[in-house]
């Protein structure tokens, strides 16, 4: 085990894959110098056959990783922020998703496009989605949404290995946080929720920088008796559907906490399971938290005010027990 | 330069059997049991013809909504395609994809594509394969003239430029995006002028003459084999047809419609030529022309007797293993 950050796991676990499998290559814009910070270093050791720094073109790049995983290479390729995903929609929609499909499974696309969510870096409205719902939405893609440096790690190593597309959201807000991780990482499957707290009193199923926030709540309800299962499902596709039901068969109770779309998102998606798969379970309705339904906001004071904190997760816990 | 009786025969057999392939379409949707839309290639045979003789099996090709052409100059089965046209589980895709995204990948076919444009980025990406795996392969997309005009394209030919990529982007000029003529919709008449402002070499060609097709395509092979980069290829060939098998081309003068039958027609070109030249007698250009017609009629006779998928191939081939 070492200390690492969120970052640093990453670039780690694509040294590690780049190391063991010279068909991984790495593409994208600014990759070189690594303007995230996951890639730096990574070019001084492959060079400019596997670390491509590409044109401002996501439909060229994106498609031609596309095309590269076609024809025998294992491409991670980054797009810097996933509202840029409006411009090489076609490429993941149309081409990714289901090229497998179409050709009757003659086609396997072992490609990873690592892209990054997150609100907080007072970047407005452009560059500050969480997008994962949209491509949880789309059959043929795989969606990561690691909330941890061991489990970004582990779940990269996954996703490289894996022979379909796999978007790869990490939160940028997460780039920084540290923990004893395990070196080298450790594949994680996907598919598996992480139980980061036991309890009996709700559920609370939270992804990405929310699970942070969540894990902060949990300990102040704690203090005031009130325990939490905390599931983190990790991958929203596929979704570990039997961790979430299994633990509202036992609470009753579900909070949902999600940086995504309030409409249609994760939130809503993972209150409609417990709706049809776990009503009988349903001692009261299910809270969903997530930001209000409206584009980011810039000023500081309407970012902080858009985004659920901690507080937001303990308050929603009270009104979920009707304990406001 | 003259070419060897071999591949003069090779050249005029695709050809026919792209032709009798898509006439046949034409009889059977007429009697109905074809679902979807058929955008038929005729008319511009020599085009793909010329282009994928130069292409082996671990060179890739990326294709069009209009693209059972470039499939069967890949080399795909003419009779799996059938089956794929007709919805069948014995199809080229098991039957799903149907005739916009006929694949073969064994055959270096990356697939047809529904989406005007998009299947140029696909090429550069096989293109960036071979040159990184160091299989000395090359990738050809092919493009109309309509598809000339998306950003999916002008990206990819910026990109396949700046890494040098061993790319072919053939430029099918018809004359017509879908409905629409392409002149109306184009700032420039010249789209080689405009593919070679990104920095590669490009060359407006008469695409009814299969030999331009040929010569023009080995060079810019060679060029993209011996790591110079990427070449387009704008060659101009009428579509005889409409957007689609059925489009009553209301759009389009029976004058024109008439002058691409009797003047443009690459095969009528092609015969004429080798005949007066005398290298091939006519004997033998006919026979392949009805072997190509029976193999087609058996083709579709074969797809009407296939089974179509069972209801459980609706949920397979969604990822590699079920989730």
């Amino acid at each position: 085990m070492r200390i690492k950050s969120y970052s640093e796991a990453l670039r780690d676990a694509l040294d590690q894959e780049m190391a063991r499998d010279p068909r991984v290559i790495i593409m994208g814009e600014d990759v070189r110098p690594g303007v995230m910070g996951v890639t730096q270093g990574l070019y001084d050791t492959y060079g400019p056959t596997r670390v491509i720094d590409t044109p401002i073109s996501e439909t060229a790049f994106i498609g031609a990783a596309i095309g590269a995983a076609m024809t025998g290479l294992r491409p991670v390729v980054e797009l810097m922020f996933c509202d840029f995903a409006g411009v090489c929609f076609d490429q993941i929609l149309n081409q990714a998703a289901k090229l497998r499909y179409m050709t009757g499974g003659q086609i396997s696309l072992p490609l990873v496009i690592r892209t990054t969510m997150g609100a907080g870096e007072r970047a407005a409205a452009q560059h500050s989605q969480s997008l994962h719902h949209l491509f949880t939405a789309i059959p043929g893609l795989k969606i990561v949404v690691p909330a941890t440096a061991e489990d970004a790690a582990g779940l990269l190593l996954t996703a490289i290995r894996d022979p379909d597309p796999v978007i790869f959201f990490e939160n940028k807000m997460l780039y920084d946080s540290q923990m004893s991780v395990s070196d080298p990482a450790i594949a994680l499957p996907f598919g598996k929720a992480h139980l980061l707290r036991e309890g009996d009193d709700l559920t609370i199923v939270a992804l990405s920088r929310m699970v942070g926030f969540a894990r902060t709540a949990c300990d102040e309800l704690a203090q005031k008796g009130i325990s939490a299962d905390l599931i983190d499902p990790r991958t929203t596709q596929p979704l570990d559907e039997a961790a979430i039901l299994g633990s509202l068969h036992k609470t009753g109770h579900l909070l949902v906490v999600d940086e995504g779309s309030a409409r249609c998102g994760m939130a809503a998606d993972i209150a409609s399971l417990a709706a049809s798969k776990g009503f009988h379970s349903l001692k009261a309705p299910v809270q969903m938290l997530t930001p209000p339904q409206t584009p980011i906001p810039f000023a500081p004071e309407l970012e902080d005010a858009w985004l659920p904190s901690s507080g937001d997760i303990e308050k929603a816990a009270y009104t979920l027990l009707q304990k406001v | 330069m003259q070419l060897p009786r071999d591949t003069l025969l090779r050249l005029w057999r695709t050809m026919v059997r792209i032709r009798a392939f898509e006439e046949r379409l034409i009889l059977e949707n007429r009697k109905g049991g074809i679902a979807g839309h058929l955008h038929l290639y005729i008319g511009q045979e020599a085009i793909a013809t010329g282009v994928c003789a130069h292409l082996a099996d671990e060179d890739a090709i990326t294709s069009t909504h209009r693209g059972h052409g470039h499939a069967l100059a890949k080399g795909c089965d003419a009779t799996g395609m059938m089956a794929e046209i007709f919805g069948r589980a014995t199809g080229s895709c098991a039957g799903k994809g149907g005739s916009m995204h006929i694949a073969d990948p064994k055959r270096g076919h990356l697939g047809a594509n529904g989406i005007v444009g998009a299947n140029a980025p696909l090429a550069l990406g096989a293109a960036l394969s071979a040159k990184t795996l160091g299989t000395h392969g090359v990738s050809v997309a092919f493009i109309g003239d309509g598809a000339s005009n998306q950003g999916a394209v002008f990206e990819s030919m910026n990109m396949a430029a700046a890494m040098a990529l061993p790319v072919l982007f053939v430029i099918e000029q018809n004359g017509y995006g879908e409905y629409t003529r392409t002149d109306a919709v184009t700032g420039t008449a010249d789209l080689a002028a405009r593919a070679a402002s990104f920095g590669m070499p490009a060359q407006q060609i008469d695409g009814t003459d299969i030999f331009a097709v040929y010569d023009a395509t080995q060079s810019a092979i060679h060029h993209a084999r011996t790591g110079l980069g990427p070449t387009t290829l704008v060659a101009t060939a009428p579509r005889f047809g409409g957007h689609y098998e059925g489009d009553n081309q209301a759009y389009r003068s029976a004058s024109d419609m008439q002058k691409a039958r009797d003047q443009q027609d690459c095969l009528a070109l092609y015969r004429n030529r080798i005949l007066e030249a005398g290298l091939l007698e006519a004997r033998d250009l006919d026979a392949i022309v009805h072997a190509a017609h029976s193999d087609m009629e058996q083709a579709a006779r074969q797809a009407r007797a296939d089974a179509p998928p069972a209801p459980a191939a609706l949920l397979t081939d969604i990822y590699a293993k079920a989730l």
